[in-house]
C-alpha cells in the first residue's frame, strides 16, 4: 500500500496555549521571550503581534519599539515539546503513528487511516477543524513522503493534498528551504541562484555532493521517496491499571481477597520497575448484572508495599456486594509519584521508622478518615486560638519555634465558657466565679496578661487572661473581655492548668 | 522458670535473700518486666521505687483515673510529664480520644515538641480500635488514650498489642462508670493540690498533684505530693522550693 503523510505546522505554537489558557490576550500583541546573551530574544510570537512585523529571534527591545503596546511574557524551558508531545498523543486518534517533528511541527502516517473519514480531504478537515477549535493556528499537508508533506505544509500555496506519485511536481517550484537544509546551504544555493528546487533537482549528484555535502542529497532522497525517513512515534504512558478476568464468577469474600492480592503484587511489580508509588488506588469490581462496585484508598505517601495496601483495602473489602458474582477485577493507580528506591534506605532506621508511622496513619485515615488526624505547628500569634495551626504532612517542620514564656494551660476549651464573678477592685483578679453553678473561692492569681485580638483578621474587645488557683488547688485560666468603662464586663473560663 | 537446682544452696540468711532476689528477678523477666541498665536511664520521678525493679515499665499500659475536668487536666500534665522521659527527641507519639481539649502549645512546658505529637480526634465506637492500631506500631515511642469505659478484655488485647511492639500505652478514663479490674500495669490517680511559691509570695506557683498509685502489678502502691518544676517531677518540698523556683514559670 502507498504511504502517506501528514506534516502540521503549528505557526504559533506557544502563543496560541497562552490564548487558551487567557482568552483575554486574543485580542493583544504579545511574545513570549528568553533572555539570551545578556538580552532578551522573542521566542514566540501570536498573530497580532507578527502582523505588526514582530517575528522569532527578534530583540524585544527592537519589537517594543515596532509596538509600544506589546506585551512579554517569559519563556518556560520545554513547555514546547511538552506542548507537542501531548497534542501528537492527541492525535493518536486520528493514526496509531504520531510523531514529534522539530520544535513546531508533528508528523502523522496516515496510511490506510484516510478511508475511515471516507476520504483524504474529509480526514484532514476533520483534523484541520479540531486543531483550530482548539485555537491553533495550523497548516497541513498530505503527500506521499514526509519530507514532500513537510515542505507543501511549510511552503506550498496551491492545494495540501498531494495525489499519490505527485509529490515530485509539487516540490518543483518550492524554495530549497523547503527540503529542510541547513542554513548555510539553503543560502549558498540562493546565492548561486538555485532559488527553486527545480533549478538542481536534475542536477548529478555527484556535482551536488561536492559542492553542498551528504546532507542535501540525504534530505533530497528523503522528500523524493528514494530513501525511507525514520519517523519515532509518541507512545503515550500507559495507565497503572492491571486486569483479573474470572472464568467463574466470584461470590466470595476469600475469592476476592485473593483476587485483591494478585492484582496489588502485579501493579507493585510495575511500580517497583519504574520506582513509582501509587497515592490513590481504586479497586473496580465487575458484576455480572452490569453493576461495578468500586472501592477506593489514599496514602499519605506514595507507596508500593502490597501488604500495606492490601491492609488498606482489606478494611474497606465488606463494602463490596458481589451478588450474582464478580467477573472482571480491576485495579487502577490513577495518582502516582515518584518514589526513590528503597536499596539505600533500608539501612536508615529513622526512614524505616517514618514509613511505619505513615502506614500506620493510612491504615487510621481509612477507617476514621483524614479529618480525624491532626498535628500542629507554631503560628506566631498572641491570640489562643491561632497560636497553632494544622500542619499539612508528616514532614512539615516548624519554621518558628513554640513560645514557652508566657502560662498556657493544657486543656483549652473549645469555646470560653461564662462564668459569674466577684472582684474587689476593676482590674483585679475575682475573689470567687461561680462556673456551672459550682462556687470556687480564688485562693491565688496571677496576671493580667492582655491579649488585643488582631484587628486585621477579626474585630473584637481584648483579653485580660488571670491564672487563678480556687481552694481546692485547682488551676484555671480566666479572661475578662474588654474594660469597665460602659458596661459590665463579661467573664469566661477559657482554660485548665494541670 | 529457673532452674533451682543451679541455684547454690547456703543455709545462711543473706543467701537466702539472694536466692529470693535472683527468683524475683526471674519472675520479672517472665512478666516482661525489663530489667534497664542503670547507667543508661534517668530516674523519672520519686514514684518509679513502687514498680519493680524500681524503674518505670515501659512497653506496657499503664491506666489514670479522673473524675473532674480539673483533675482530668492535672493527669494529661502528669502523662505529659512521663512522656518527656518515652519520646525522646525525635519520636512521635499518638494521643487518641474522642473530643480533644488539649492545647497543643502548653505541651512545650512538659518538655514535648508539640510537632511530635499526632492528635487522633475519633469516635467513641473507633477509640479503642484506633488505640490498639496505634500501639501496634513500633515506630510510636508513646500512646495515650482518653476514655471512660475499658473492659478487662479490652485492656488484656492492649496489652498483648504492646508486648509484641513495646510501645507505651497510657489509658486515661475520664469519669468510668465503675473501676473494674483490667490488666493494665499500674492505675493512677492525679489530683491538682495547692501550688506553693517562692517564699510565700503572691500568686500561682508550679503544678502540684497529688498522685496516688492505687494498683501496681508486682510492686507497692503509694501516694505521693509531686511538682512539675519546668524539667522534671520531684517531691513537694517547701524548703527546696525556697531555693529553686524561678520567676519566668509561673505555671504549666
Amino acid at each position: 500500500m502507498a504511504r502517506r503523510f501528514v506534516a502540521i505546522w503549528f505557526r504559533h505554537l506557544l502563543t496560541d496555549w497562552f490564548t487558551r489558557r487567557k482568552p483575554e490576550l486574543k485580542e493583544i500583541p504579545f511574545v513570549i521571550a528568553a533572555p539570551d546573551h545578556g538580552r532578551m530574544i522573542v521566542k514566540a510570537v501570536n498573530p497580532i503581534a507578527y502582523a505588526s512585523g514582530i517575528y522569532t529571534g527578534m530583540v524585544v527591545a527592537d519589537g517594543r519599539a515596532i509596538l509600544p503596546e506589546l506585551q512579554v511574557f517569559d519563556e518556560e524551558p520545554g513547555r514546547d515539546h511538552r506542548l507537542l508531545q501531548a497534542l501528537a498523543e492527541w492525535c493518536i486518534r486520528f493514526t496509531p503513528i504520531a510523531a514529534i517533528d522539530g520544535a513546531d511541527g508533528i508528523i502523522l502516517d496516515a496510511s490506510g487511516c484516510a478511508h475511515l473519514w471516507s476520504g483524504e480531504l474529509a480526514y484532514l478537515k476533520d483534523l484541520l477543524t479540531r486543531l483550530r477549535a482548539f485555537g491553533y493556528h495550523v497548516r497541513i499537508a498530505m503527500a506521499d513522503t514526509i519530507g514532500a508533506a513537510w515542505a507543501i505544509s511549510r511552503y506550498g500555496s496551491v492545494y495540501p493534498i498531494i495525489e499519490p506519485g505527485k509529490h515530485i511536481e509539487a516540490l518543483l517550484p518550492l524554495p530549497p528551504a523547503a527540503l529542510r537544509l541547513e542554513n548555510n546551504i539553503a543560502e549558498r544555493l540562493h546565492k548561486l541562484g538555485l532559488k527553486d528546487i527545480r533549478s538542481f533537482i536534475y542536477m548529478p549528484r555527484k556535482a551536488l555532493r561536492r559542492r553542498f555535502g551528504e546532507s542535501l542529497l540525504q534530505q533530497l532522497d528523503y522528500a523524493l521517496g528514494q530513501q525511507i525517513e525514520p519517523l519515532v512515534p509518541v507512545c503515550p504512558i500507559e495507565p497503572y491499571q492491571e486486569r483479573l478476568p474470572c472464568l467463574e464468577p466470584i461470590k466470595t469474600a476469600t475469592g476476592i481477597e485473593i483476587a485483591l492480592k494478585e492484582l496489588l503484587e502485579q501493579l507493585c511489580k510495575r511500580l517497583a520497575d519504574e520506582n513509582k508509588g501509587l497515592r490513590i488506588a481504586v479497586f473496580k469490581c465487575y458484576r455480572l448484572d452490569g453493576n461495578i462496585q468500586a472501592i477506593q484508598i489514599n496514602t499519605a505517601k506514595a507507596s508500593r508495599n502490597s501488604n500495606h495496601l492490601y491492609k488498606l483495602f482489606e478494611l474497606k473489602t465488606g463494602q463490596i456486594e458481589p451478588n450474582l458474582g464478580i467477573e472482571l477485577f480491576v485495579l487502577e493507580a490513577p495518582v502516582v509519584e515518584p518514589l526513590i528506591s528503597s536499596q539505600e534506605a533500608m539501612w536508615n532506621i529513622s526512614h524505616d521508622k517514618e514509613m511505619q508511622l505513615a502506614e500506620l496513619l493510612d491504615r487510621l485515615a481509612v477507617k476514621v478518615g483524614e479529618k480525624a488526624i491532626h498535628r500542629y505547628l507554631p503560628s506566631e500569634h498572641y491570640w489562643p486560638e491561632r497560636s497553632y495551626k494544622q500542619a499539612l504532612s508528616l514532614e512539615d517542620q516548624p519554621a518558628t519555634s513554640w513560645r514557652e514564656d508566657l502560662p498556657r494551660p493544657i486543656h483549652l476549651l473549645p469555646q470560653p465558657e461564662q462564668i459569674e464573678v466577684t472582684v474587689a477592685i476593676p482590674d483585679y483578679p475575682p475573689i470567687l466565679f461561680k462556673h456551672k453553678d459550682v462556687l470556687h473561692r480564688v485562693a491565688k492569681a496571677d496576671g493580667p496578661e492582655r491579649i488585643e485580638q488582631e484587628w486585621w483578621i477579626e474585630q473584637g474587645l481584648y483579653r485580660d487572661y488571670y491564672c487563678v488557683e480556687d481552694d481546692n488547688g485547682c488551676r484555671y485560666w480566666l479572661f475578662r473581655a474588654g474594660h469597665y468603662e460602659h458596661a459590665e464586663p463579661k467573664w469566661f473560663l477559657h482554660g485548665y492548668f494541670a | 522458670m529457673a532452674d533451682v537446682a543451679e541455684i547454690p544452696l547456703f543455709n545462711k540468711a543473706e543467701a537466702k535473700q539472694e536466692i529470693i532476689a535472683k527468683l524475683r528477678q526471674e519472675v520479672y523477666s517472665l512478666q516482661r518486666f525489663k530489667k534497664v541498665n542503670d547507667a543508661t536511664t534517668h530516674t523519672i520521678g520519686p514514684f518509679e521505687t513502687a514498680f519493680p525493679n524500681q524503674s518505670f515499665p515501659t512497653g506496657a499500659v499503664h491506666e489514670f483515673i479522673s473524675y473532674e475536668q480539673e483533675h482530668a487536666a492535672a493527669t494529661n500534665g502528669f502523662i505529659s510529664g512521663i512522656l518527656n522521659y518515652l519520646a525522646g527527641r525525635s519520636g512521635y507519639s499518638i494521643w487518641v480520644g474522642s473530643a480533644r481539649v488539649i492545647f497543643p502549645p502548653a505541651l512545650k512546658f512538659f518538655g514535648i515538641d508539640p510537632e511530635h505529637i499526632i492528635f487522633l480526634d475519633v469516635s467513641n465506637k473507633n477509640i479503642l480500635w484506633a488505640i490498639e492500631e496505634a500501639l501496634k506500631c513500633q515506630a510510636v515511642s508513646a500512646v495515650v488514650g482518653i476514655l471512660s469505659e475499658l473492659s478487662f478484655k479490652e485492656s488484656r488485647r492492649l496489652q498483648l498489642a504492646v508486648e509484641q511492639s513495646h510501645v507505651t500505652g497510657f489509658i486515661h478514663r475520664y469519669k468510668p462508670k465503675t473501676e473494674n479490674i483490667t490488666a493494665c500495669v499500674s492505675r493512677f490517680k492525679i489530683r491538682s493540690i495547692h501550688s506553693a511559691t517562692l517564699d510565700g509570695l503572691p500568686g500561682v506557683g508550679y503544678p502540684h498533684w497529688q498522685a496516688d498509685l492505687v494498683k501496681v502489678r508486682n510492686g507497692k502502691p503509694g501516694s505521693w505530693q509531686l511538682q512539675w518544676n519546668g524539667s522534671g517531677f520531684e517531691e513537694c518540698d517547701t524548703r527546696q522550693h525556697i531555693i529553686s523556683i524561678p520567676q519566668k514559670l509561673k505555671a504549666g
